[in-house]
């Protein structure tokens, strides 16, 4: 599954800075010495750490009335369950005793929903380490909750103005920092996007996910899952759910992109009204990495919109970009209101209230359930606590139907 | 055919850049044809790309400006064959222009090369290409005749170098500290140690990252620097004069009279320099 030259197939490779080249060298060695082989025990250290610390392994539930409404068996991964409330601790909580592993004194990261910031502060906190957060200024107005926390773990956040303030200005200004600090700081990326070894690496740390899910499966329903449904934004809970299907043939593979409003672009200014990048983009280099990217015509980045932003990224983990072109995993998309509407129902249906990024994810099915066979496994990458204030406005903005009278709230519940 | 081994072939190069279209097409034309009269012997010209990474504040809102004002690759090429002005050109980008440019089924990189050469350019920095994803373009500039520039950074050490040495040609970028680009009060110390670890190089090596005065281009050159590259110092009086609303024409003469200031220094510094008996 890993990768040795950096590459999957014509995607991933390092275009970086050549400040950043040694540090990625030296990264490359810690993922094999570490991650692949296990050196000093760091898999058994981890594995333990994402018991005790983060709460693993996680429940694959049985979702009785979605099964009931789709006329098939729907099972959710409950990466929600995750201390933190999403898959994101699995990644940076590798990643952070990784740093430890290698020495370094720093931790940066870049954050969009704030989940990946509020992991990566978590970590911080529990294996001692100074923490620093780049989080784009709308995603900080969107998200609110999630910087209180980091906060509150001891980390610093710092605001990001340039360009429209989401996760593309976040990371370029966290490889900045980098490139300034290199020596003693460890960049803990937040996806399966940028130079390798992150793709690989972070893929690595959460294919827990799929690992699980694959033996509870078999153990629950005594069968793998016709389909597993994952929502992408850089992809790496999608690449987590998908690791260990990849060689199961028979399982579909679907990543949920967010369609935001539109499918069509705005050539002229340069945006994109969605995120869909494995479903409309086109190849070229960004962050580090040869990928699916939503660009103009000349390669200038678009700027891409979701009502989720940890789905609002204009690029998407290298690997993920291989396996479309490949057909094994099928790129879809859903539109805003649909993920919204998709967000009530599971609230209401099964009592558990999702992401608005995972919202996605069950849009995908409400829509589709007939082409996804008798079992279908959904991802629940994130609980939605961080998004209630943002649904709040956007259910009332867009008049979503099925959404309970929140009118007691307008404009309140700050 | 690259015309810039000839630039350092009398004495330190100094090597203004600016962001180009910054803040519009006409006055960015005036811009750089000033630094030519302030003695400019290589000019950098910057493409705009939307995701600067290895840039600080100054060069990223230039860049912002310039991309306002509508600059794009095909603009930028018609800019560099209307531009008047003798001296060698480098074109200053990120990976993801030079490899989309041209139609869909152009042959990448190697469209944007050839054209660059069709409009006079003589080279490219790319600094987010390092050395081992280099191929496909080193193979378009040697079919053209054009540099490719590499950047040495502080970091770069043992078989890195190795790698770098093998695929530069021109001159090497020696970045004088870590970090991203910005003009600063000061400059490093790393600058004499990356220019020791060159000393057997035989492509000039021009210092960049920080330099802003006629007094750090002296020093940097009498250190052994065979050129120095200024960026943001010079964008900055772009600035300054954009948030003004200061004329064009103004805004020229500051950055001629910067630009002499810069070369001037470099002058002094190599008239500092010990005789070097095995360097002829
Ligand atoms: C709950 C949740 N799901 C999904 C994502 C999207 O990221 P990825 O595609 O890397 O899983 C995020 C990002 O912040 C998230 O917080």
């Amino acid at each position: 599954m890993s990768t040795s030259d950096g590459k999957f197939g014509r995607y991933g490779g390092q275009y970086v800075p050549e400040a950043l080249m040694p540090a990625i060298e030296e990264l490359e060695e810690a993922y094999e010495r570490y991650v692949l082989e296990n050196g000093d025990g760091f898999m058994d250290e981890f594995r333990q750490r994402l018991r005790d610390f983060g709460g693993r392994p996680t429940p694959t539930q049985y979702a009785e009335r979605l099964s009931e409404r789709y006329g098939r068996d729907v099972y959710m991964k409950r990466e929600d369950l995750v201390h933190g409330g999403a898959h994101k601790l699995n990644n940076a909580l590798g990643q952070v005793l990784l740093a430890k592993y290698m020495g370094k004194e720093r931790i940066i990261a870049e954050t969009g929903a704030g989940q990946h910031g509020t992991a990566t502060a978590m970590a911080c906190a529990h294996l001692d380490f100074d923490c620093e957060v780049y989080m784009g200024e709308r995603d900080i107005n969107r998200q609110r909750s999630n910087v209180f926390r980091m906060k509150i773990n001891g980390a610093e956040v710092t605001p990001v103005t340039v360009g429209r303030g989401t996760l593309k200005e976040a990371i370029s200004e966290t490889m900045r920092d980098w490139a300034t600090n290199v020596e003693d700081t460890h960049y803990v990326i937040g996806s399966v996007v940028g130079p390798h070894p992150f793709p690989a690496m972070v893929r690595d740390f959460q294919s827990v996910i799929s690992e699980e899910a694959r033996e509870q499966m078999r153990e629950r329903a005594g069968t793998l899952p016709d389909s597993v449904l994952a929502c992408a934004g850089g992809g790496s809970n999608t690449m987590g759910a998908f690791a260990e299907f990849v060689d199961d043939e028979d399982v579909g593979l679907y990543a949920v992109e967010a369609g935001g409003s539109s499918l069509a672009v705005d050539e002229e200014n340069g945006v994109a009204p969605n995120s869909a990048s494995l479903s409309t983009g086109g190849e070229g280099v960004l962050h580090g990495a040869r990928t699916k990217l939503l660009q103009d015509r000349d390669g200038q980045i678009m700027e891409s919109h979701s009502v989720s932003s940890g789905l609002d990224y204009a690029g998407v983990g290298p690997e993920l970009a291989y396996l479309v072109d490949g057909g094994r995993v099928t790129p879809v998309t859903v539109d805003d209101d649909a993920a919204l509407e998709a967000f009530h129902r599971l609230s209401r249906m099964e009592g558990v209230i999702p992401a608005l990024e995972t919202a996605h994810a069950f849009a995908y099915l409400e829509e589709n359930h007939e082409d996804l066979g008798e079992t279908v496994l959904v991802n629940v990458s994130g609980r939605g606590d961080k998004d209630l204030e943002s649904v709040i406005e956007e259910t009332e903005k867009r008049g979503i139907e099925n959404a309970p009278d929140m009118s007691m709230f307008s404009g309140g519940l700050r | 055919m690259s015309r810039i081994p000839e630039a350092f072939a009398n004495g330190p190069a100094f090597i203004p850049y600016l962001a180009v279209g910054d803040p519009d097409y006409e006055s960015s034309l005036a811009y750089v044809e000033a630094l030519e009269r302030g003695g400019a012997d290589i000019i950098e010209l910057g493409l705009p790309f939307s995701e600067p990474v290895a840039e600080g504040p100054t060069i990223q809102n230039a860049v912002v400006r310039a991309l306002e004002g509508g600059m794009t690759p095909t603009r930028f090429f018609e800019f560099v064959e209307e531009l008047d002005v003798d001296v060698p050109l480098v074109c200053m980008t990120y990976y993801n222009l030079i490899y989309r440019y041209g139609d869909e089924d152009a042959n990448r990189p190697r469209a944007f090369v050839e054209r660059a050469a069709e409009v006079g350019l003589d080279g490219f920095v790319v600094p987010d290409l390092p050395a081992e994803e280099a191929d496909p373009l080193r193979e378009a500039c040697d079919e053209f005749d054009l540099d490719l520039v590499f950047i040495v950074a502080p970091t770069t050490e043992g078989e890195r170098l190795e790698r770098i040495m093998e695929q530069v040609s021109g001159y090497v970028y020696v970045q004088a500290r870590l970090g991203v680009t910005g003009a600063r009060s000061d400059v490093s110390a790393q600058t004499d140690e990356s220019l020791a670890r060159l000393d057997d190089w035989d492509v000039p090596k021009a210092v960049g990252f920080g330099i802003k005065t006629g007094d750090h281009a002296e020093r940097i050159v009498a250190g052994g620097a065979d050129g120095i590259i200024v960026g943001s110092a010079l964008v900055d009086i772009v600035a300054e004069g954009h948030e003004n609303g200061d004329s064009a024409e103004a805004v020229a003469d500051r950055l001629e009279t910067k630009a002499r200031e810069l070369s001037e220094g470099a002058s002094r510094g190599f008239a500092q320099r010990p005789p070097h008996p095995e360097r002829t």
